[in-house]
């Protein structure tokens, strides 16, 4: 029923084409980021919302001038702190669809607990995760992303760092929702932007990002032609795990508990033995395996990872300051003033 | 039984409350200044406790004190020196002894008094046995014997009848000044609802305490202190920090805007966020943020999808939402940010009070990041100021900050309460459906841009904190555009003084000696200033409320007396800010930094050494 409340419209007719705005897009040639603006403003245009009830909310970095060639309210915040505003604008016009477009320095380093927090409290909106592996804008430094050991001019002999897994962070702050897609594949972007939003609560779609000038070729294994089909895993809620140029492999759980990846055809595997993807379990052990899962030993997982029911944010904020107010006499400032002990004086 | 002897009036009075931070004390002050306020008395409080939820007991560092002043005159400070003091435990006299008049009352728990509390207080000996205190009227009460003497026959517990010792002496006091007891019992009433053990207890030793006194030959008069003469009207109790919450509520409700407000929560500030939280009848909407930067971020989002959106802080805070600060400036969207100053630097003093965040909140910003800043002076003006800095944001669409202290946000004072309908309207630039919008597109007289919401068809528009291209809002990396938005966003701040009221002088315009003030110093100034014109002195006090921008009559108020000082509870900001904008006047400063007030005795005596100066 609040879903009908937070988004009642009438229906809409908007193409891609209507969400482009009239500034240039100053990104590199060849950059990822012009692809995901293609799917971002495909998914917008079937979303069936109107355009004014759209935020774009992004950060700092170059994924963050997102907002400026979108032609709808969009905010170009400070570096770190996307997430906040997101949940400020969002909790002030629950009505609003909130884009939150983020970079994986500007969420993950710089805003790392504004964006643990608004997936803890799990506020409607969808965070676009572009993860390069790198800082771009200010001209490849490593990033919390970056795979340990990679050179980069603060690391000239390799980073000594840990990388974050996004979605172990996500998944750490109890995400309900965890998609991931490739910056190339704008059709499968399309589908997860469309899931995420219909997805009540913070929804996370990491997209893995190519930066074509300070780490080109970081997705290589997932992205090649020659290679792709054997190291992407394209999952589909109720659908076996099955992938491979051959759509011959798949997973099974090991005793162990790892997840192991098998043929079928080999050892007396059947179809049947591979495991069906349950986006909805609300328990997230495989999720972590799944999201967890690299390349070259396994495939990378892509698409709709997790995707739980929970009431959001602010559907609760709203509720209790009705429950509050259909129970207090306090109704007006007038009623606070002179509410509690008051004396005359005649 | 020994008859009340004499009845002795008085003025004026100031009580001081101490004990462990664990004894009740300002539960025990705050009663008697309801009772006192309620009363009829004029009333003004200060609470003083330590930054520890509870400091090791019996430590001179876990003393928590309440003072209380209330007369039949106007009262404006929590008073200097006490008439009475009441010492829960040697840490608590050896704290306090010093805040008590020549010949005040001081009242002890002499249970307390063993050598293990000696010692944890620092005393050699006993104090209640030698002659230190013969110049004081001290009145020995075994108030822990005497309270569990009480609750013998009852079923409570141990702990329950020790808890309920401070109101064997709230009951002494009470008989002391000859107040009824009618209000505290129905506090009690109310707030044990659920234990009747309880309720009966604490009201057994209240009522012990005033016999007590009654009956003790150590007390042969009482006082009265009649009402004091104020305007008509409803009054009630109010803190600093709760008429802010209050003046933020009445802002949105005046304006017709939600309410919004991220915050942290941080001493002394959390209250008004507290308070603001417990509002949702009123629609208020709170979110606890994971730090001070969510805090301002997400009411910057709010204020950029339409609420009303605040943020409340203390000095820190407002250190770590600076950047956000200039971001808000940027895009030019109405923002409260409140902060209730503390002692500082860094962590400092998180309960004490401090006037040193003047320069951090005016120009405490990278670039070139003006916004209108605010003072409150007491705690019931905090309603005022915070309308005043709402109505700011609002009409002018850009942050304000509103300045208030430890010492106005946690004081008490009876309040005449205003009526919604008196207060002055609220109009917001919104744009509205239809319109040819600009982001950056201004009326001519506030130099204000138009407030867009999210939602409204037909106004997408982006904003953000890079440069700006005049009117249109796009990216803009120009050197002249940058010059001429940097220009603007100074004069539109400097153009709100077209909207302040003038700072009012209280005292002749061609007395000797001006003395300049800001935020919660007034109530001190003003007394002292007071006292000496009574004495015939030629001094005037110009108390400063509006700081950024000034008031546009404030150079002719300066230069029209020959001597000024300039009193603020720092180094000397305001007078260093005030150097700055008028040059050909000199300046004095009176300044203290202890986390304390100003006393109106120190102030009187740098005013007469100012005075006396050729």
């Amino acid at each position: 029923m609040t879903d009908t409340i937070l988004k009642s419209h009438s229906p809409v007719n908007l193409t891609p084409k209507d969400f482009k705005s009239d500034q240039e897009v100053r990104w590199c040639p060849g950059c990822g980021d012009h692809g995901v603006l293609n799917s971002v403003q495909k998914a917008m245009a079937a979303m069936n919302i109107p355009k004014e009830k759209f935020a774009v909310i992004s950060g700092i970095g170059c994924s963050s001038r997102f907002p400026y060639y979108m032609n709808t309210y969009g905010f170009h915040t400070i570096h770190g702190r996307a997430a906040a505003v997101a949940s400020g604008v969002k909790s002030a016009n629950p009505d609003l669809e909130i884009i939150q477009v983020s970079g994986d320095g500007d969420a993950l380093a710089i805003g790392g607990n504004h964006f643990i927090h608004a997936i803890r409290r799990n506020i409607d909106m969808t965070i676009i995760l572009f993860n390069n592996e790198i800082y771009g804008l200010t001209k490849g430094q490593y990033s919390p992303t970056s795979k340990q050991g990679m050179v980069t001019k603060t690391s000239p002999f390799g980073t000594i760092e840990q990388p974050f897994h996004p979605a172990e962070l996500a998944l750490g702050a109890q995400s309900k929702f965890y998609a991931r897609s490739i910056d190339t594949n704008i059709k499968l972007t399309t589908e997860l932007l469309l899931a995420g939003s219909k997805h009540k609560g913070t929804s996370i779609i990491e997209v893995l990002q190519n930066c074509v000038i300070y780490n080109d070729g970081a997705h290589t294994l997932i992205t090649d032609k020659e290679t792709k089909d054997d190291f992407q895993l394209i999952l589909h809620h109720g659908e076996r795990m099955i992938f491979g140029k051959n759509r011959n492999k798949g997973l099974v759980l090991g005793g162990n508990g790892k997840l192991i990846v098998v043929t079928i055809g080999e050892f007396g595997i059947t179809e049947q033995d591979i495991l069906v993807h349950d986006a909805h379990n609300p328990d997230p052990h495989m999720a972590w395996l799944l999201s967890n899962m690299s390349a070259p030993e396994y495939p990378v997982a892509l698409g709709v990872i997790r995707d739980v029911a929970a009431l959001s944010y602010e559907e609760k904020m709203v509720k209790q300051i009705k429950d509050v107010q259909a129970v207090s006499s306090i109704k007006c400032m007038d009623d606070l003033l002179n509410s509690g002990d008051t004396w005359e004086v005649k | 039984m020994s008859q009340k002897t004499k009845v002795i009036e008085k003025e004026e009075v100031v009580i001081r409350f101490s004990g462990d931070s664990g004894d009740g004390m300002q539960l025990t002050g705050t009663q008697f200044s309801d009772t006192s306020a309620l009363f009829g008395n004029d009333v003004a409080t200060f609470p003083d406790y330590p930054a520890e939820i509870r400091a090791p007991q019996g430590t001179v560092g876990g003393v928590s004190g309440f003072q209380l002043h209330f007369g039949q005159m106007e009262v404006n400070t929590p008073g200097d020196f006490a008439d009475v003091l009441v010492a829960m435990n040697p840490a608590a006299l050896k704290a306090n002894l010093k805040w008590v008049k020549p010949s005040g009352t001081i009242i002890v728990n002499e249970d307390s008094f063993t050598d293990k509390n000696l010692e944890k207080a620092g005393y050699d000996s006993n104090p209640l046995d030698d002659e230190n205190l013969s110049d004081y009227n001290l009145i020995k009460a075994r108030v822990t014997s005497l309270t569990k003497e009480c609750l013998k026959d009852t079923e409570l517990d141990q702990k329950s009848i020790l808890r309920s010792k401070n109101m064997f002496t709230l009951g002494m006091v009470y008989w002391m000044f000859d107040r009824p007891l009618e209000h505290t019992e129905e506090f009690i009433e109310n707030k044990f609802k659920k234990y009747p053990l309880v309720v009966e207890g604490n009201k057994m030793v209240l009522r012990a305490g005033y016999n007590f006194a009654k009956t003790i030959e150590a007390l042969p008069y009482n006082f009265s202190v009649a009402p004091a003469k104020i305007k008509k009207g409803t009054y009630r109790n109010v803190t600093g920090n709760k008429a802010t919450a209050w003046g933020l509520i009445a802002v949105a409700e005046k304006a017709g805007l939600e309410l919004f407000c991220g915050s942290y929560p941080i001493t002394p500030a959390t209250e008004i966020f507290q308070e603001l939280a417990a509002r949702k009848d009123l629609g208020v909407k709170t979110f606890q943020a994971e730090d001070e930067i969510a805090g301002i971020c997400t009411s910057i989002g709010a204020s950029f999808a339409g609420n009303f959106a605040v943020t409340t802080t203390s000095g820190p805070g407002l250190a770590l939402k600076t950047e956000a600060a200039g971001l808000a400036v940027m895009t030019e969207l109405p923002l409260v940010i409140v902060n209730v100053q503390r002692g500082g630097p860094s962590t400092g003093l998180p309960t004490k009070t401090e006037q040193s965040d003047l320069m951090q909140a005016i120009h405490g910003r990278s670039g070139e990041c003006p916004m209108p800043v605010i003072a409150a002076s007491t705690p019931s003006n905090c309603f005022e100021y915070a309308y005043s800095a709402g109505k700011i944001a609002l009409e002018h669409m850009t942050p304000v900050i509103l300045l208030t202290d430890g010492f106005i946000a946690n004081g008490a004072e009876p309040w005449r309460i205003p009526k919604m309908a008196d207060l002055s309207p609220i109009e917001v630039p919104f744009a509205k459906e239809g319109d040819n919008y600009q982001p950056y597109a201004r009326d001519t007289e506030k130099l204000a841009r138009k407030w867009a919401v999210p939602g409204t068809k037909g106004l997408e528009h982006r904003i953000g904190g890079l440069e700006k291209m005049d009117i249109t809002g796009t990216v803009s990396y120009v050197p002249e555009n940058h010059q001429v938005m940097t220009d603007i966003r100074s004069e539109r701040i400097r153009r709100v003084a077209n909207f302040i009221p003038d700072v009012p002088v209280k005292g002749n315009d061609d007395a000797e000696v001006l003395v300049i003030g800001w935020g919660g110093t007034y109530g001190h100034l003003t007394t002292a200033v007071r006292e000496l014109q009574a004495e015939g002195k030629s001094i005037a006090l110009a108390h400063f409320h509006y700081i950024f921008p000034l008031p546009k009559n404030t150079k002719e108020v300066l230069k029209r007396h020959k001597k000024v000082i300039v009193c603020e509870l720092n180094e000397g900001q305001f007078a260093e800010y005030l150097r700055a904008g008028f040059q050909d006047i000199k300046f004095n400063q009176y300044n203290k930094l202890q986390g304390l007030p100003f006393t109106v005795l120190e102030l009187k005596e740098r005013f007469n050494q100012l005075l006396e100066e050729k």
